[in-house]
C-alpha cells in the first residue's frame, strides 16, 4: 500500500505531441515554399523559352475585336482593360438578371412543392427532379442550339404578342427570330426625373413612417397597418407625379426595317438561353431549399400564434416567415454564388462574359496565360468573399441567441 | 337478467370522404383556390403533354439507317441509333470495345457483393477498399493497353460516356479521400496546418470549376519543368479532383463538427492517437452524417464533368454536341440532347434515390 507508484517516465522527444505539432507544420510549410518556388522557377524559364514579357502592360493596348453586347461604349480600338470592364458588367448583368429571376421562381415553385393540392405539389416535384439532374451546360446548350439558333430569319419572325396571348391586343410589339429576342424600349422623356424623384420620396417617408408606427406600438401597443399603407404610398405617389407630368414615357416599338429590326430592346440568342438555364437550373435548387425552410418551422408554432389570436396572415409574415428564413437565407446565398460562377458557362455558347471575353479571346490574343486567368479568378473570388461576408454579418444578426 | 347493450355498428363513412371521390375532393377540389390551380394544372397539361408524346412515340421515327428514314415530323431515333456506339465509346477502335465492356463488367461483377444485405460486413469493407486500390489500375490496364498484348488506345481517343465515366469515377475516388484529409487539417488544433486547408478550400471554393479547367489546360504546361507534359485527360482529372475536393473538405467539416466532444475525450481516454480516434470512432460516425452532402457533391461531379468539353475532350457531352454539328445530320439537335440528358438524368437520380435508400438502412439512431 505504502509503494509509491515510479515517476512516470518522460517520453521520447519524438512522441512529445508539442514536438511533434511543431515538426509537423514546419514540414508543411517547408513543402508548400519548396513546392511554390519550384512552379515559379518552372514558369519563368517557360515564360524565358516562350519569349513571353509577364507584366500587365498589356492591358493598355488596343483589342482589335469587337464584342457583341456592351453596357458601356466599346470599339475594336478600345483597351484590353476597356474589354475587362465590358465582360465583367456583362457577367454582373446575366447573374443579377438571373438572380432575380430564380428567386421568383424558385419561391413558386417551392411553395408550389408544399401546396396541398396532389396535381400542384407533383408538378412542382416532376420539374424540380427533371432540371435538377440535368447538367446545366447541356441545358444551356438545348436552349441556344436546339431552340434559338434554328428560330426564323428576320422576316418570318415570330410575333411573341399573337402566339402568347392571342387576341389582346399585344401584336406587332415583341420578335423572336435567330437574331434575338427584341422587346419594345422604354423611352425615358423629359420629365420622368420628378417620376424617380417622387418614388425616391416615397421610399423615405414609408422609412420614417415604419419607424414612427413602431414607436407608436411600442408605447401604446396600437398596431397601424403599415403594409397597405406603405404599399399605397410606395405605389401611389409616382403614378400621382407621372400622370400629373403628363406621362413622360414612352415605348419604342421595334419595327422590320430591310433585313432587320431597328430600335426596341433586343436580348441577344447567347444572352436569352444562358439566362433562361440559369434560371430554371438554379430555381430547382432554390425551391428545395424554400421547402425545408419552411417545413423546418415546427407546426406548433403555428398552432401557438392561432390560439393566440393572430390572423394566419399574420401568422405567417410574423411567425413562420422570420424562422424559415432563417434557415432559408445562408444556403440561398450560396445558390446566388453558384448562379454567378455557373453564369462562366458563357464562354461555351459565346457569350462575352468575363471568362468567355477575358480569358478566352484577348488570352487567345495576347498570350498573357497567367495574367488573364490570374485576374479573372481574383474577379471571382472576389465576389465571393464579399457574399459570404455579407451572409456572415446576416447570419450573426438573425442568429438564435441561445442560452 | 341484466340487459345487455350492444352498441349499433359504426355506420360507414360518408361516401363523399372516402374512395376516389374523397381522394379527388382532399387533394384537388379542397378549397375555391385549389379548384382554379387543379383545373389550370390539367388544362398546361393538356396542352402540352399530346404533342409532347406525339413528337417522342407516335410520330417518331425508329428504324432506319439515314436521314431519309426521317420523314414522319415525329422525333429521328434513327439519330441515336446511328451514333449509338459513338456516344457510348468515343472514338475507341471498333475491334477494341469489348476492352471497355470487359472493364465495366468486371466493376459490376466486382461491386455486386456490396450490394447485398447477405454478404458480412467486414467482407463488404474488404473488398470495398480492394476495388478502390485495385479497380482503377486493372481498369487503365484494360483500357490504354500496351500490356499483355493488348494494343495502345490512346487517351485521345477515348470518349462518349465511356469518358464520362472515367472521369466522374477517378473524381470521385480522389475527390473523397483528399476532401477527409482537408477536412481533418481544416480541425486541426496546428495553426499552419489549418492555414493551409482553409486557404486551399477557400480558394477552390471561390472560382468557377471552368476557370479552373481553362487553368490546368493553358497554365499547368508553364508551371511544369521545360519538356515536361501532361495528357490532356490528366490534367482535367486533376483540375476536376481538386476542385470537388473542396466542396467534399467542407460536406466533411460538417459531419466532423456534428459529432460531440464526449466522443474525441472518451477516445483519448481509451489511449487511443489522433490517427485511431479519427479512423476508428469519429469519421464512421461523421460520414455516416454527411451520406446525403457527399452523394450531393458526387451528383454536382458527375454533371460537371460535362465542362471538359471546354478543354476539348469528347466526353458524352461534347460527342453528342458534334454529332448534331455533322452535315449529314443538321437539323436533330433535339433529339440528340435530349437522349444526353436521359442518360446523365438516370445517374443522377439512381445515386440520389441510392443514397435515401443508404441513408434509411444506415439509420441506426432514433428517427424523429
Amino acid at each position: 500500500m505504502a509503494e509509491h507508484a515510479p515517476a512516470p517516465v518522460k517520453p521520447p522527444f519524438w512522441n512529445d505531441p508539442q514536438i511533434r505539432a511543431i515538426l509537423f507544420q514546419a514540414i508543411a510549410l517547408v513543402v508548400t515554399v519548396a513546392f511554390g518556388l519550384y512552379v515559379f522557377d518552372n514558369t519563368q524559364a517557360n515564360l524565358r523559352r516562350l519569349g513571353i514579357a509577364s507584366g500587365f502592360g498589356f492591358l493598355s493596348s488596343p483589342s482589335g475585336f469587337d464584342i457583341i453586347q456592351s453596357l458601356i461604349p466599346y470599339s475594336p480600338t478600345s483597351s484590353y482593360g476597356r474589354v475587362f470592364w465590358v465582360a465583367l458588367l456583362n457577367t454582373l448583368l446575366v447573374s443579377a438578371l438571373g438572380i432575380v429571376l430564380a428567386t421568383a421562381l424558385g419561391f413558386v415553385i417551392g411553395i408550389a412543392r408544399l401546396s396541398k393540392n396532389w396535381l400542384i405539389s407533383r408538378l412542382a416535384l416532376a420539374y424540380i427532379e427533371t432540371f435538377r439532374n440535368i447538367p446545366l451546360l447541356l441545358q444551356i446548350f438545348f436552349w441556344y442550339f436546339a431552340v434559338l439558333r434554328v428560330m426564323p430569319a428576320p422576316g418570318q419572325s415570330l410575333d411573341l404578342g399573337k402566339i402568347v396571348f392571342p387576341k389582346l391586343g399585344l401584336e406587332e410589339i415583341a420578335f423572336l427570330n435567330i437574331r434575338g429576342l427584341y422587346l419594345p424600349a422604354p423611352e425615358f422623356q423629359t420629365g420622368f426625373g420628378w417620376v424617380l424623384a417622387a418614388f425616391g420620396i416615397a421610399v423615405a417617408l414609408t422609412v420614417l413612417l415604419a419607424r414612427w408606427a413602431r414607436r407608436r406600438q411600442k408605447a401604446t401597443g396600437q398596431q397601424f397597418p403599415l403594409f397597405s399603407v406603405s404599399l399605397a404610398l410606395l405605389l401611389g405617389l409616382p403614378l400621382l407625379t407621372f400622370w400629373l407630368a403628363g406621362s413622360p414615357l414612352a415605348w419604342q416599338v421595334p419595327k422590320l426595317q430591310g433585313f432587320n429590326f431597328q430600335g426596341g430592346l433586343v436580348v441577344i440568342p447567347e444572352m436569352a438561353s444562358l439566362l433562361l438555364a440559369l434560371t430554371l437550373y438554379t430555381a430547382t435548387f432554390i425551391a428545395e431549399i424554400v421547402r425545408a425552410g419552411i417545413q423546418a418551422v415546427s407546426h406548433g408554432q403555428t398552432e401557438a400564434s392561432l390560439s393566440l389570436g393572430l390572423s394566419s396572415s399574420l401568422t405567417l409574415r410574423l411567425i413562420i416567415l422570420p424562422q424559415a428564413l432563417r434557415v432559408i437565407i445562408p444556403p440561398l446565398t450560396n445558390q446566388y454564388l453558384n448562379l454567378t460562377k455557373n453564369s462562366s458557362l458563357a464562354a461555351a455558347i459565346g457569350y462575352p462574359d468575363l471568362v468567355s471575353a477575358f480569358a478566352g479571346t484577348v488570352l487567345n490574343q495576347t498570350g498573357q496565360a497567367i495574367e488573364c486567368i490570374a485576374i479573372t479568378m481574383a474577379v471571382y473570388l472576389t465576389i465571393s468573399l464579399l457574399i459570404s461576408l455579407m451572409m456572415n454579418w446576416y447570419n450573426r444578426r438573425v442568429a438564435l441567441v441561445e442560452r | 337478467m341484466a340487459e345487455s347493450r350492444v352498441p349499433h355498428a359504426s355506420l360507414p363513412p360518408p361516401a363523399s370522404t372516402i374512395g376516389v371521390v374523397g381522394w379527388l375532393r382532399r387533394n384537388l377540389f379542397s378549397s375555391p383556390l385549389n379548384i382554379v390551380l387543379t383545373l389550370l394544372a390539367v388544362y398546361l397539361l393538356f396542352v402540352t403533354l399530346p404533342p409532347l408524346l406525339r413528337w417522342a412515340f407516335l410520330d417518331a421515327s425508329w428504324r432506319g439507317d439515314d436521314r431519309e428514314a426521317c420523314r414522319s415530323g415525329g422525333a429521328c431515333w434513327v439519330f441515336i441509333r446511328v451514333h449509338f456506339e459513338q456516344f457510348m465509346y468515343g472514338f475507341y477502335p471498333d475491334g477494341q470495345r469489348w476492352r471497355v465492356n470487359a472493364a465495366v463488367l468486371l466493376l459490376i461483377l466486382g461491386a455486386a457483393p456490396l450490394f447485398m444485405r447477405a454478404v458480412s460486413s467486414k467482407f463488404k469493407i474488404r473488398l470495398g477498399l480492394g476495388l478502390l486500390i485495385g479497380y482503377p489500375f486493372v481498369a487503365f490496364a484494360l483500357l490504354k493497353g500496351g500490356m499483355i498484348g493488348l494494343p495502345v488506345v490512346d487517351t485521345s481517343q477515348w470518349g462518349g460516356l465511356l469518358l464520362t465515366l472515367v472521369i466522374a469515377g477517378v473524381g470521385m475516388t480522389a475527390a473523397l479521400p483528399l476532401g477527409v484529409l482537408l477536412a481533418l487539417g481544416r480541425r486541426s488544433r496546428m495553426p499552419a496546418i489549418q492555414t493551409l486547408c482553409v486557404t486551399f478550400i477557400e480558394f477552390w471554393r471561390g472560382v468557377p470549376l471552368i476557370t479552373v479547367l481553362f487553368m490546368s489546360s493553358v497554365m499547368l504546361p508553364l508551371f511544369l519543368p521545360v519538356g515536361m507534359n501532361f495528357d490532356k485527360l490528366l490534367r482535367a482529372l486533376i483540375g476536376v479532383t481538386l476542385f470537388q475536393g473542396a466542396y467534399m473538405a467542407e460536406v466533411v467539416r460538417g459531419g466532423l463538427q456534428a459529432i460531440p466532444k464526449g466522443q474525441f475525450e472518451a477516445a483519448a481516454a481509451l489511449g487511443l492517437g489522433y490517427w485511431k480516434t479519427m479512423g476508428l470512432i469519429v469519421l464512421p460516425q461523421a460520414l455516416k452524417l454527411v451520406i446525403p452532402g457527399i452523394v450531393n457533391t458526387f451528383i454536382a461531379l458527375f454533371k460537371d464533368t460535362s465542362l471538359v468539353l471546354i478543354i476539348g475532350l469528347f466526353d458524352l457531352m461534347n460527342i453528342v454536341h458534334n454529332a448534331t454539328t455533322n452535315p449529314a445530320w443538321l437539323g436533330f439537335s433535339t433529339e440528340g440532347y435530349v437522349f444526353a440528358a436521359l442518360v446523365y438524368w438516370l445517374f443522377c437520380f439512381g445515386m440520389s434515390r441510392y443514397s435515401q435508400n443508404l441513408e434509411k438502412h444506415l439509420h441506426t439512431g432514433h428517427k424523429r
